[in-house]
C-alpha cells in the first residue's frame, strides 16, 4: 500500500470516528423526516456539508423556498471562504486534484491540510487522500445511520468530541513553532470576543473577519516574531 | 414545482453550488494574479493556526457557567487532551483519551 494513504489513514482516524457517528446521526434524522437512502447520499455526496446539511433538513422537507435555502447556505458556509487562501500556490502545481481538495475542503479537511504530515510524505498525495477518506467517511456515516440507525442501541453519546480533539491536538501542534503563537492569540481572543457580542448561532463569520482584520493590522509584530526562530 | 425530485434535486444543487462558491472563493479570486499580492500571501501564512484557534472556540461555544455539567465535560476533556499531547505527543492517545474521558462525562457522570 502507499504508504501516504497509510499516513493519510492514521491521521484522518478521528475524523473516520467522528464523521461515522455524526454523519449516522444526520443519516438516521434524514430517515426520520422522510428520506430515503438515495436522497441521503445524494446530499452527503453533492452538499459535503455538515452543518449545512443538518440546517438544511427541515427547509428541504418541508418545500422551503430557493431563497431560504441560498441564504442559509452561503451563511453557514461563509466561514469556508477563508480557507483556500492557504493553498493557492500550492495547488496551482498540483493540477486536477487540486479541484476535488477544492470541492471538498470542510472544517476537518482543513484542520488536516493545516497540519505538518510526516517527514517523509509527499504532501500532494497526503493532502490529495485526505481530501478522498473524509469524503468517504461522510458518506459511509449518513449511509448507515440511514439504513441502520434505529437499530444502535448503545449510547454514543458524547463520541463527536473526536473533532474537538483533534483541532486542540492541532492548535497545540502549531503552538510549537512559535510565528504561529501570535495568529492563534489573535484567533482565540477574537472568537471569545465575538462569542460574547454576536452568541452562539452567529459569532462565526464576525470571528473570522474581525481575526484578519486584526492580523493585517498587526502585520508587522507578527512578521517579526515570525523571523525571530 | 410541482414534482417533488425536482425540487429535492434542485434544492441539493442550489445549496451545493453556494456552499462550493465559498470554498471556491479565493481560487477564483486569484486565479487571473500571476503573484499573489502581499497581504494574501501574508494571510496565507498566518491565518491558519488563526482559524484553527477559532475553530476550537466554535467546537466549545456550547459552553455555559450556569451549572456544572455545562461546562466541567467540556473544559475538562480539552484539557486533558492538551495534557496528554504536551507529554505523550500522539494525536491518537491525546484523541481517543479525551474523547473516551468525554463520554464517561456527560454520559455517567453529569448524566
Amino acid at each position: 500500500m502507499d504508504k501516504n494513504l497509510k499516513y493519510t489513514f492514521v491521521r484522518t482516524l478521528p475524523i473516520l470516528v467522528g464523521f461515522i457517528f455524526i454523519g449516522a446521526a444526520f443519516g438516521l434524522l434524514a430517515n426520520e423526516m422522510g428520506f430515503g437512502l438515495a436522497q441521503t447520499v445524494f446530499m452527503s455526496a453533492v452538499i459535503y456539508a455538515g452543518s449545512l446539511q443538518f440546517a438544511l433538513l427541515p427547509i428541504i422537507g418541508g418545500a422551503g423556498s430557493f431563497a431560504t435555502i441560498i441564504l442559509i447556505s452561503l451563511s453557514v458556509s461563509s466561514r469556508q471562504m477563508f480557507y483556500g487562501l492557504s493553498f493557492i500556490e500550492r495547488f496551482r502545481k498540483m493540477g486536477r486534484r487540486a479541484l476535488f481538495i477544492i470541492y471538498t475542503l470542510c472544517d476537518e479537511t482543513y484542520s488536516v491540510l493545516c497540519s505538518d504530515p510526516p517527514a517523509d510524505a509527499d504532501r500532494d498525495k497526503f493532502d490529495f487522500y485526505a481530501a478522498v477518506l473524509n469524503y468517504i467517511y461522510w458518506i459511509a456515516g449518513g449511509a448507515i445511520g440511514n439504513l441502520f440507525g434505529q437499530l444502535i442501541t448503545i449510547d454514543t453519546t458524547g463520541v463527536d468530541f473526536a473533532m474537538t480533539a483533534l483541532f486542540i491536538v492541532i492548535c497545540t501542534e502549531q503552538w510549537m513553532s512559535k510565528a504561529n503563537r501570535l495568529p492563534a492569540v489573535v484567533g482565540g481572543v477574537c472568537a471569545c470576543l465575538c462569542l460574547a457580542v454576536f452568541g452562539r448561532s452567529s459569532f462565526i463569520l464576525p470571528a473570522m473577519i474581525l481575526s484578519m482584520a486584526v492580523l493585517l493590522t498587526i502585520k508587522n509584530k507578527v512578521k517579526e516574531a515570525g523571523t525571530d526562530e | 414545482m410541482n414534482n417533488p425530485t425536482i425540487y429535492f434535486v434542485c434544492a441539493v444543487l442550489a445549496a451545493a453550488a453556494c456552499n462550493l462558491f465559498t470554498r471556491a472563493f479565493p481560487f477564483i479570486m486569484f486565479s487571473k494574479s500571476e503573484k499573489l499580492p502581499d497581504f494574501a500571501l501574508y494571510l496565507g501564512r498566518y491565518l491558519p493556526p488563526c482559524v484553527m484557534a477559532v475553530l476550537v472556540v466554535y467546537c466549545l461555544k456550547g459552553i455555559s457557567f450556569s451549572s456544572a455539567s455545562g461546562f466541567i465535560p467540556l473544559l475538562a476533556s480539552s484539557l486533558a487532551v492538551l495534557l496528554l499531547h504536551l507529554w505523550k505527543r500522539n494525536n491518537l492517545i491525546s484523541i481517543a483519551g479525551g474523547t473516551l474521558l468525554y463520554m464517561v462525562l456527560v454520559q455517567v457522570v453529569f448524566s
